[in-house]
């Protein structure tokens, strides 16, 4: 390597270094870090006393751990896709030709700039079983419901019943649409109008337009939003703990990894214990990301690809 | 506090006090010594006195309290019980209490009840009860006498009143005689009044902290509390709410003495606190009498001294204080066990009675489960612990 190579390299160097430093401090360092005391007896003010593969050994019998993982997998499989769905068929009505569009593209991204808290609170009282908001409009529907087929049916108790617990976190999720929505709308506007110009001449249907040219084009969107939203119900926290006040919901069913991780963290001081936990979160999102870029490989087109 | 902080400062030119209050200091503590950078006194729960000591980072204050003539006599014996882990004193108690049953005499008198006299046994508890129940047109819970869920903070202890224990010193004993009582009895309620009812009936209720608290309201006329319900009540309750305290009544009406919880706020010295005796300074001064006084009549609690000033009583604005007093002097008033895993028996506990409060699990069942888990974590503590126990108690007894 010549030494105009070596200056050019070391200013490539410099132009990347506050990456650089913030990637090895910030991500690489704590994550051999945690590598490393997920094998340990560790709680942070005693010394770590290494412990081999026992915090590991631990998790796989640990029926909360597995409830919690469970529980994070279940409200991923029902979050992601409803939040996908909800928030493509947001952009597609707001991306078409409608009065005050862009009073409702504001109205309807204004709920997923609410900081978590408020939210968490906000939706604690909307879905309160006795004075809810919710169970107020769902009443009367129910009500006709039961008198049309002799059925006993009542809104539900939505936080304090296991059965509804999560379903009650998904619709607090959906508030947060307005993110994916944004993305899905500028993917929309981007979508060349010769296409659909070219499948009217041959007279396509508004599904066979929606079905092979918006889809088709539109999926890196739904790809990149996908992952997005995977890693975010992965990692979900704040609302639940708040929700629970810092607990675990009706027999856990509100208890994920993060917060079962936390719980070992800072409040039963097992922080190696916590590591491994980290850990195990970690590699499943990795293999979940990976399983869904191996399937984007063959659904997913790139414009010029 | 900070009123006792000024007081301290002004009383000597030697030490300045910078006081701070934090929220979670709990967590926020364990990462400062974590980090090296610990405060040179901190106030903490006493229940969290063991897992701090067993995590070496506290100061023992055996030796700086023996030279500062601070003895055991000097304190309601509960208080001194709190403030020792594993033979060593690690902490000074700041702001006392324990529960008691508050009730509403109001309610009492228009059910015919006689206000001034509160259940004896759990039988009692129950009689009232049922006599106070009261159901809208629909047939929907409108008012209870009492609800084990409300406010639902100790779910763990309830087995106390029944005789029960969550360790003997040796093991875990969630699943004793007198826990299962206790569950038996929280699940007559489910039975009672139907879970989905009594969810619902909860859900109506409005934040601690607020008018629409459940027993401000009248909802619920016997709640479990201690004497901060003082400062609730003036500033939430209705005007002129009737109040009264006494013990909560044990399973067993002749049980000798009052059974309830104790708990203390304490002062301790971090583990590399850089000015450990002045640091120690101030907590003395914080626990003579004076201060200390002062100290409780601004937090509205009773002072965990043995000697209190005549007019302490007097210028205490919670009129039931002395009841509180006398409740945390009982040779049956209890502090929950010194154990590391204390977090998680309360959470573990309170997930055992959601599940007999909602009619999902039978009693025995339930606490097994919570009794299983939490021995083998015992366990695995005990096994943990035994690598640095000998280490640690060596440099504990270092003069």
């Amino acid at each position: 390597m010549s030494a105009a190579d070596l200056r050019r390299l070391g200013t490539g160097f410099m132009f990347i270094a506050p990456w650089l430093v913030g990637f090895l401090a910030l991500s690489l360092y704590p994550f051999l870090s945690s590598l490393y005391l997920s094998t340990c007896d560790y709680s942070v003010l005693a010394p770590a006393v290494w412990i081999g593969p026992e915090n590991y050994t631990a998790l796989s019998r640990d029926p909360i751990f597995w409830k919690a993982a469970g529980n994070t997998v279940l409200f991923a499989m029902v979050s992601v896709p409803l939040g996908l769905v909800l928030s493509f068929l947001l952009a597609l009505l707001l991306n078409a030709e409608i009065p005050a569009r862009g009073f409702f593209r504001t109205v309807f991204f204004l709920p997923s700039l609410m900081p978590l808290v408020c939210l968490a609170v906000l939706w604690l009282w909307l879905l309160n079983g006795d004075l809810g908001l919710v169970n107020a409009c769902l009443r009367p529907g129910l009500q006709t419901l039961s008198d049309l087929l002799g059925w006993h049916l009542s809104a539900p108790n939505w936080l304090q019943d296991p059965r509804f617990a999560l379903a009650g976190l998904v619709l607090t999720g959906i508030w947060g649409v307005g993110h994916p929505m944004v993305i899905f709308l500028a993917g929309l506007q981007e979508v060349p109008r010769h296409l659909y110009e070219s499948a009217d001449i041959d007279g396509a249907s508004r599904w066979q337009k929606l079905r092979h040219i918006t889809l088709p084009m539109l999926s890196p969107v739904i790809y990149f939003n996908g992952i997005m939203a995977l890693i975010g119900c992965f990692q979900v926290f704040a609302v639940p703990y708040i929700m629970t006040e810092g607990g675990d919901g009706p027999e856990r069913s509100l208890l994920f990894l993060a917060t079962y991780l936390y719980q070992h963290a800072f409040e039963y001081w097992n922080m190696g214990y916590a590591c491994a936990i980290g850990l195990f979160l970690f590699a499943l999102i990795l293999v979940l990301t990976l399983v869904a870029s191996r399937i984007s490989s063959r659904h997913v087109h790139y414009e010029g690809a | 506090m900070r009123a006792v902080v000024d007081d301290f400062n002004r009383s000597q030119d030697r030490i300045w006090v910078e006081f701070s209050s934090t929220s979670h200091i709990n967590r926020k503590l364990m990462l400062s010594i974590g980090g090296g950078v610990p405060p040179d006194v901190a106030g903490l729960f006493g229940n969290t006195l063991a897992v701090y000591a067993e995590n070496n980072a506290l100061t023992p204050l055996d030796r700086l309290a023996r030279e500062a003539g601070i003895h055991g006599e000097d304190y309601v014996p509960i208080f001194w019980d709190i403030c020792h882990h594993l033979g060593h004193l690690w902490a000074l108690p700041s702001s006392p209490a324990c529960l008691g049953l508050v009730w509403n005499k109001r309610i009492f008198r228009e059910n015919g009840l006689d206000p001034d006299r509160p259940p004896a046994s759990i039988r009692e508890l129950e009689q009232i009860n049922d006599r106070l129940v009261r159901r809208d047109a629909q047939g929907r819970l409108q008012s209870i006498g009492h609800l084990p869920s409300e406010p639902g903070w100790w779910p763990a202890i309830w087995g106390w009143w029944f005789g029960g224990d969550l360790w003997d010193g040796k093991r875990i004993t969630l699943n004793s005689p007198g826990n299962l009582a206790a569950m038996d009895w929280i699940s007559t309620y489910p039975r009672r009044f139907q879970s989905r009812e009594l969810l619902s009936f909860r859900d109506g209720f409005g934040n601690f902290a607020s008018p629409q608290n459940a027993f401000f309201t009248g909802r619920v006329a016997m709640v479990l509390q201690g004497p901060w319900i003082h400062t609730f009540i003036e500033k939430y309750a209705p005007p002129g709410f009737e109040w009264g305290v006494a013990a909560f009544p044990a399973a067993d009406a002749a049980t000798p003495a009052p059974i309830t919880l104790v708990e203390t706020d304490v002062l301790v010295i971090p583990a590399g606190a850089r000015h450990p005796r002045e640091a120690f300074a101030f907590i003395r001064y914080v626990n003579e009498r004076a201060a200390m006084e002062k100290l409780c009549l601004g937090q509205r609690k009773f002072s965990p001294l043995r000697e209190v000033s005549a007019d302490f009583f007097q210028k205490h604005p919670n009129p039931h204080i002395r009841t509180f007093l006398d409740l945390a002097k009982s040779p049956l008033a209890k502090h929950v066990p010194p154990l590391t895993l204390w977090a998680m028996m309360e959470s573990d506990m309170k997930q055992a009675f959601g599940k007999v409060w909602s009619g999902a699990a039978q009693p025995q069942p339930a606490l097994e489960e919570v009794q299983q888990h939490l021995q083998a974590e015992y366990e695995n503590h005990q096994r943990r612990w035994s690598r640095l126990a000998d280490t640690l108690q060596r440099q504990w007894d270092a003069p």
